[in-house]
């Protein structure tokens, strides 16, 4: 398993990647909304790896593509959204490896759910309100292992709500006589109902308090830690991801910006984007500090500046970062992680990194 | 069940409410219903008859208001709504008997076949947005914004005067004895066709339309991605997830479209020279025939209250979010 410990000090990843046993590997991901001659580019080449056993967060404002890159990846982008190029490799427990993109229709169908799992945002929406709960885990179930009996599937279905708290009496319940916080537990519990690889996790706290937040978080952690499935989990909130990810990338403006390991990440930041993400919610433990936020807004995808797309909101803006986009690459303060990234003109060695980027301990 | 006593109490209310106002409606009309059968049969009943046929009629002054209306309550349990002026004296209770069946048969089925073909048609259209499936829309909708009775005559002229296929009015051959026998039936099915076609083609597109919409819109809902995502078949999503839902308020239209049923379709009727209900009211309006007028009114007034609560129940059947239980 990966942790922020082995990322750190351990044996060299082979260059390019980032994760020793990727689960899911998506190279070059880009999607398109708009299907005239000039669409809007929301992802552009983004390449991202889960490792086996993993939980990855995926932070961001509103709108710079973290649900699109989980909609992309599990081909479950609406209309007008288009994937216009990419692979996303999924390997099995078995070793077995497929690019998701390029399966066919039933073998997609067949490999949902089985492989990747997905937990929505809106958990007062993800479930049909005329079906009882307990019959929308079992048609999930009974569409990949048709061979079931029925009590068998409702005995499954009763362990899953065992697994995540709710009295399987619940099951007979229509979503609409469930709590937020039951529902969400329910979405869950069907999520894990076949063991997938992988969940995906949409913002799944987003519409909960934080007590229920708190509660669901911890719950997901103790279930990878006893199932061991990987986990995207995708926020805007980073002081609530610190407590889950391993790993985190930060996404902004359709592309990733930075990842690196969960602590470092968030206690020494590289990129000015990241820096201001985490100045812009209070830390959880620790001293008071003001909050500052990011000035300005996500630039229009439509119509995309040149350069760098957070140069307009930057603090440290150089000339270059108007005109020039930065790649993704290693940071430039000595001493960081093989593992860590950053997509900055700042970090190109050509001059100092600023001080508050460049914080070593 | 709390929910179906609710309900069942307030339809009782209603139901008191429409007959009491079909009570009181013709009494506040003006004109007397004695002197138009006097006129209407021109000097063949003679004036001195005049006090006899408003007793009865039951309407001599001499008892209340109140008590006319008792005798109303108990008249109508009987099931004796008056006689008819027009069928004279045939019983209100038996011309409607004749109509209403008809009507139901032939505008009831059509309903049926309109709803169920639009219902479908507009999950598939719906279901593939945005393709060249919504081309059909605007050929459905034009049918249903032409007039109604432009409607008919075309059809008449095209398939009953110019091809010859189907017969131009009537409901079954005259030379048949009405009995429930195969060649009777299929002379109502004959004689039915060209009615029962321009009824579905003037209300389907309602049909499409709003499932269409309804479909669109469910199908951003995030659980019909979920659904997609636990790998269910397209079918199993399209149906059981996204038309499942869609269909909720297609089956409050259904029921107040079957309300109209009876009371809705006196251009068909007419046009078609249809043995109906529609054409029973439309004689008795046009002959002052107060009982029957308020024979048809009563029936019409019912069958959208029974249509109603037949709505309120199969719609608690089949979203459990109006149950409210406990």
């Amino acid at each position: 398993m990966t942790s922020t410990d082995t990322a750190g000090a351990g044996a060299p990843a082979p260059a390019g990647a980032l994760v020793a046993d990727p689960v899911l590997d998506i190279r070059g991901l880009s999607v398109d909304y708009g299907f005239d001659a000039n669409p809007t580019h929301v992802l552009r080449d983004v390449s991202l790896s889960l490792g086996r056993g993993e939980v990855l967060g995926l932070a961001g404002e509103s709108g710079c593509g973290k649900s699109t890159l989980a909609y992309a990846a599990t081909r479950l982008l609406p209309p007008p959204g288009l994937i216009t190029g990419g692979e996303v490799w999924f390997t099995g427990r078995d070793g077995r490896r497929e690019d998701v993109l390029a399966m066919t229709d039933a073998r997609l169908r067949q490999s949902r759910w089985q492989d990747t799992a997905i937990v929505f945002q809106g958990a007062m929406n993800s479930l049909n309100p005329v079906f009882r709960v307990g019959r929308q885990i079992v048609d999930g179930i009974f569409a990949h292992r048709p061979k079931w009996s029925k009590a068998q599937a409702t005995e499954r279905a009763a362990e899953l709500f065992e697994m995540v708290g709710i009295a399987p009496d619940r099951l007979r319940s229509y979503p609409h006589q469930l709590s937020g916080g039951m529902r969400q537990r329910v979405m869950i519990a069907m999520a894990l109902a076949l063991e997938p690889q992988v969940l995906i996790m949409d913002e799944p706290t987003t519409a909960l308090d934080v007590v229920m937040q708190r509660q669901i978080v911890e719950q997901i952690a103790e279930l990878r830690d006893r199932l061991g499935f990987s986990v995207i989990f995708i926020t805007h909130d980073v002081s609530l991801l610190i407590e889950i990810a391993d790993r985190i990338a930060i996404m902004y403006a359709g592309e990733i910006v930075e990842q690196g390991p969960a602590q470092e990440l968030y206690r020494r930041p590289r990129h000015p984007y990241t820096k201001g993400l985490l100045s812009s919610f209070p830390p959880l433990r620790g001293p008071k500090t003001e909050l500052a936020g990011i000035p300005g807004a996500p630039p229009d995808l439509s119509n995309p500046p040149a350069g760098c797309r957070f140069a307009a909101r930057c603090p440290h803006a150089l000339g270059r970062c108007q005109a020039v986009e930065p790649e993704l690459g290693p940071t430039a303060v000595p001493g960081d992680a093989t593992a860590r990234r950053v997509a900055c003109h700042l970090h190109d060695g050509a001059q100092p990194v600023p001080l508050e980027l460049a914080l070593t301990r | 069940m709390k929910f179906l006593l609710r309900r069942s109490i307030f339809y009782v209310i209603t139901a008191w409410a429409a007959v009491t106002i079909n009570f009181i409606i013709p009494r506040l009309l003006p004109g007397d219903p004695v002197a138009a059968i006097i006129a209407k049969n021109q000097g063949k009943i003679p004036a001195e008859a005049a006090e006899s046929l408003r007793i009865l009629f039951g309407l001599d002054d001499s008892l209340s208001l109140w008590d006319q209306y008792v005798q109303y309550w108990k008249l109508l349990f009987q099931g004796d709504l008056g006689l008819s002026f027009t069928f004279f004296p045939t019983p209100v209770a038996d011309v409607v008997a004749q109509g209403l069946p008809w009507t139901i048969g032939l505008v009831g089925i059509s309903t049926i076949i309109a709803f169920t073909i639009g219902t479908l048609v507009g999950t598939a259209i719906g279901w593939r947005r945005g393709t060249w499936a919504d081309s059909l829309l605007p050929i459905t909708t034009f049918f249903s914004t032409v007039p109604y009775f432009w409607l008919g005559l075309i059809v008449v002229a095209i398939f009953s005067v110019n091809l010859g296929w189907f017969p131009s009015s009537g409901s079954y051959d005259r030379g048949l004895v009405p009995a429930f026998d195969w060649p009777f039936i299929s002379s109502v099915i004959y004689y039915g066709t060209l009615p029962a076609l321009t009824i579905v083609l003037s209300s389907i597109s309602g049909w499409i339309l709003g499932m269409r919409n309804m479909m669109v819109t469910v199908s951003s809902e995030d659980y019909v991605t979920v659904a997609h995502a636990k790998g269910l078949s397209a079918r199993a999503v399209m149906f059981g997830y996204a038309a499942r839902n869609a269909v909720l308020p297609q089956i409050s239209s259904f029921a107040l479209s079957l309300g109209f049923i009876v009371g809705g379709t006196l251009i068909m009727e007419m046009i078609f020279s249809y043995q109906g209900i529609g054409y029973t009211l439309y004689q008795a309006v046009s002959t002052h025939d107060y009982p029957l007028m308020q024979g048809c009114f009563l029936v019409i007034t019912l069958s959208v209250l029974a249509a109603n609560i037949i709505a309120d129940f199969v719609y608690a059947v089949l979203d459990p979010r109006t149950r409210q239980e406990g």
